[in-house]
């Protein structure tokens, strides 16, 4: 075999495989879409954060508006202390509330942010004061059972 | 036979070697107390029935098999104690050439003998292709320069790995049955390549062969080699005329003699007609 | 009578110990495929060669069965999802299915049938014919010269292969998925955007072929070397590069996906 042609190839081959690979990358992954221009990062303490991920979105009015960092436990209060990487476009006032939902029924949990009407608004390092802890199933049934128990005793 | 009892001109010089191939039903030695002495600048051929032994000598010359004991020195050093530098080293001067010829089937006959001098030199492009065709040349072959192996016949391929061999003019030649399977034509061209090379390049050569005709007619010394062991040595002429037994079964293809007809059995009638 | 139980107790016996002997010269073989790589290495074109004779000639097998995979997974995800009203989730379970396993492990399979028999045989036959005796005898190291190009090549190859291999089964199954069935084409495309991760997925995917790459080029690469110098030797030998790298395809893809996937 000629080594040009061989050559010729080979460089298509390894071409094809790499542009296979960023199709894979770009298109099929969310490589191109976790791009926070100039992020900062605030904090959120939730009771129960359920089944929320790192790099599950923080959403506000549906819109991704950023990624979260890091979740840890904080012994001082035994709470979840949750990081939010929110892109630096977006600013968010001091009452905001940051809820934890779930997508659709079954689906994975994120941050939804409800904005209040506080000038002042949130800088890097600042912590959100109202939080809503995720829906855990167990506690609604049990709920739900003690409610229709006290129904029944009432009547 | 230690370093200072070799003659000056001994090229390679091979003392008690034995060698046995570990295997389980016991150490058959197909080697058993070799002593052999190669001079500077002659043919010598290693003559005996098949599996006697013959390649396995070859492969201990080469370094490629250690001696169960005794030693093989070549130009003064001792083959197995070698470490890999120097056995590489060694090698680069041997050229060998393998029954059927062992080219390489991926690569043309010009680049199959440019292989050893495009891995071993530095020498550029031009001067590797005036080389190799130099060594066609020598071996009559020149034209077949662009040829795959396999578009050459059986005696042409044997050509080409000579070339191949003495691509890089070595002092040692090794020759593995460069004979078998070859015309009557080819038989004589390989004989008279082997002779002229050696003499053109003042190396020696060992030539390992059952082919009686073709070898004493350009050999200088024969070693036979039965069963592992050397049963007689000497000229060409000394072996025609031999009255050892196992030499003149070979050299005149007698059917039956030390080396027996029948293949080891129980008494004809007795397998025939049951025991009387 | 009681010869037999003990017969068979030795031979089994003695098989375990042959595999593991051979498992032991295999890692040997495998460190000197490394040692001796500087070579292969700095005269790139030898890898090149084997790059084209194990990649680019596999590249048409991969593809189409790529394709058909990709295609038949669009077929029978959408019977099942659409009876759960999820049929937007087709582009979700073709993408994750391929890039997680089934490009990895099918790309792996096919590599190792054609490439990696293709390479046994080359190997196994250059030493029936004496030609790696030769090499030696020349002073050239087989292993350097023959062996680790071939090694390399397949390491190269297979990665870029298996990348291709979840493309095209990507494409099949938006073909017959959206083009053909009429699922969403935003639908499919987003939500697989949004739920196939680059570092948890596509990447493992990627280590996963890195992985069986060099498991089946090693396997192949160590059964020419080391297969009989006959006919039967080199045909078995085959056989055995196929069947061995297969089974430690999915084996290893067994160990990886329950370390990758835990979560």
């Amino acid at each position: 075999m000629n080594r040009t042609t061989l050559d010729l190839w080979v460089g298509f081959f390894v071409s094809m495989g790499i542009v296979a690979l960023i199709f894979l990358a770009l298109k099929v992954g969310n490589l191109g879409g976790s791009n926070l221009k100039e992020a900062y990062a605030i904090t959120a303490r939730f009771d129960n954060i359920g089944s929320l991920k790192v790099r599950a979105p923080v959403k506000s009015a549906g819109v991704v508006v950023g990624r979260v960092g890091a979740i840890s436990f904080d012994l001082a209060t035994y709470e979840a202390q949750v990081t939010l990487n929110v892109d630096g476009r977006y600013k968010f006032p001091k009452d905001t509330f940051a809820k934890i939902l779930t997508s659709g029924l079954l689906g994975e949990q994120y941050i939804g942010l409800a904005v209040g009407g506080d000038e002042k608004m949130l800088g890097a390092g600042d912590t959100i004061a109202k939080t809503q802890s995720a829906v855990v199933i167990e506690e609604l049934i049990s709920q739900f059972m003690f409610n229709k128990a006290s129904e029944g005793g009432a009547k | 036979m230690t370093q200072t009892d070799m003659p000056r001109n001994a090229l390679v010089s091979i003392a008690d070697l034995s060698f046995a191939y570990d295997s389980d039903n016991g150490n058959r030695k197909v080697l058993d107390g070799i002593n052999m002495t190669i001079p500077r600048g002659k043919v010598v051929a290693i003559m005996g029935g098949s599996g006697c032994g013959k390649t396995t000598l070859l492969r201990l010359i080469g370094g490629q098999l250690r001696p169960s004991r005794g030693a093989v020195t070549v130009d003064g050093k001792v083959v197995h104690e070698m470490d890999d530098k120097g056995l590489y080293a060694l090698r680069r001067r041997m050229g060998m050439l393998f029954q059927f010829g062992a080219l390489f089937t991926d690569m043309s006959v010009f680049d199959n003998i440019a292989f050893p001098m495009r891995e071993h030199t530095n020498l550029p492009e031009e001067l590797i292709r005036d080389l190799v065709l130099m060594k066609l040349h020598a071996v009559g072959l020149r034209g077949a320069a662009q040829l795959m192996p396999s578009e050459l016949s059986g005696g042409m391929a044997r050509r080409v790995a000579l070339a191949r061999a003495v691509a890089l003019d070595p002092m040692l030649i090794m020759y593995d049955e460069p004979f078998a399977g070859l015309d009557p034509i080819s038989l004589g061209v390989v004989g008279q390549l082997i002779r002229r090379l050696t003499d053109a390049l003042g190396a020696s050569s060992i030539v390992v062969t059952h082919d009686v005709v073709a070898s004493l007619k350009i050999v200088d010394y024969v070693y036979f080699v039965s069963e592992g062991r050397i049963v007689a040595e000497g000229t060409a002429d000394e072996m025609i005329h031999s009255n050892i037994a196992f030499v003149k079964q070979f050299i005149n293809a007698e059917a039956d003699g030390p080396v027996p007809f029948h293949y080891p059995a129980v008494d004809y009638r007795q397998e025939l007609f049951g025991s009387p | 009578m009681t010869t037999s139980p003990a017969h068979f107790f030795r031979a089994f016996g003695n098989r375990i110990n042959n595999g593991i002997w051979h498992l032991g010269f295999a890692s040997r073989f495998m460190l000197a495929i490394l040692l001796h790589s500087g070579m292969a290495l700095r005269r790139f074109p030898l890898v090149i060669r084997e790059i084209y004779f194990t990649g680019v000639m596999s590249l048409i097998v991969i593809l189409v069965s790529g394709l058909f995979v990709g295609m038949v997974l669009a077929l029978q995800g959408y019977d099942t999802l659409q009876r759960y009203g999820s049929s937007e989730a087709l582009g979700v379970l073709v993408a994750l299915s391929l890039v997680r396993e089934l490009g990895p492990v099918v790309a792996g399979l096919l590599f190792a049938s054609r490439a990696g028999s293709a390479v046994t045989a080359e190997i196994g036959l250059m030493k029936a014919t004496e030609q790696l005796s030769a090499m030696e005898m020349m002073a050239v190291n087989p292993i350097a010269r023959v062996v680790a190009p071939r090694f390399w090549g397949g390491v190269i190859s297979m990665p870029l292969l298996a990348a291709l291999f979840s493309a095209m089964g990507i494409l099949g199954g938006y073909l017959v998925g959206v083009q053909l069935i009429g699922v969403d084409e935003g639908s499919f495309w987003s939500q697989m955007q949004s739920s196939v991760d680059f570092r948890e997925d596509i990447l493992n995917g990627v280590i996963k072929s890195f992985v069986f790459g060099i498991l089946v080029s090693l396997i192949a690469v160590f059964e020419g070397y080391d297969s009989e110098p006959t006919a039967e030797g080199v045909s078995s030998a085959t056989t055995r590069t196929v069947v061995t790298s297969s089974l430690v395809i999915l084996f290893a893809d067994f160990i990886l996906t329950a370390l990758m996937f835990r979560g």
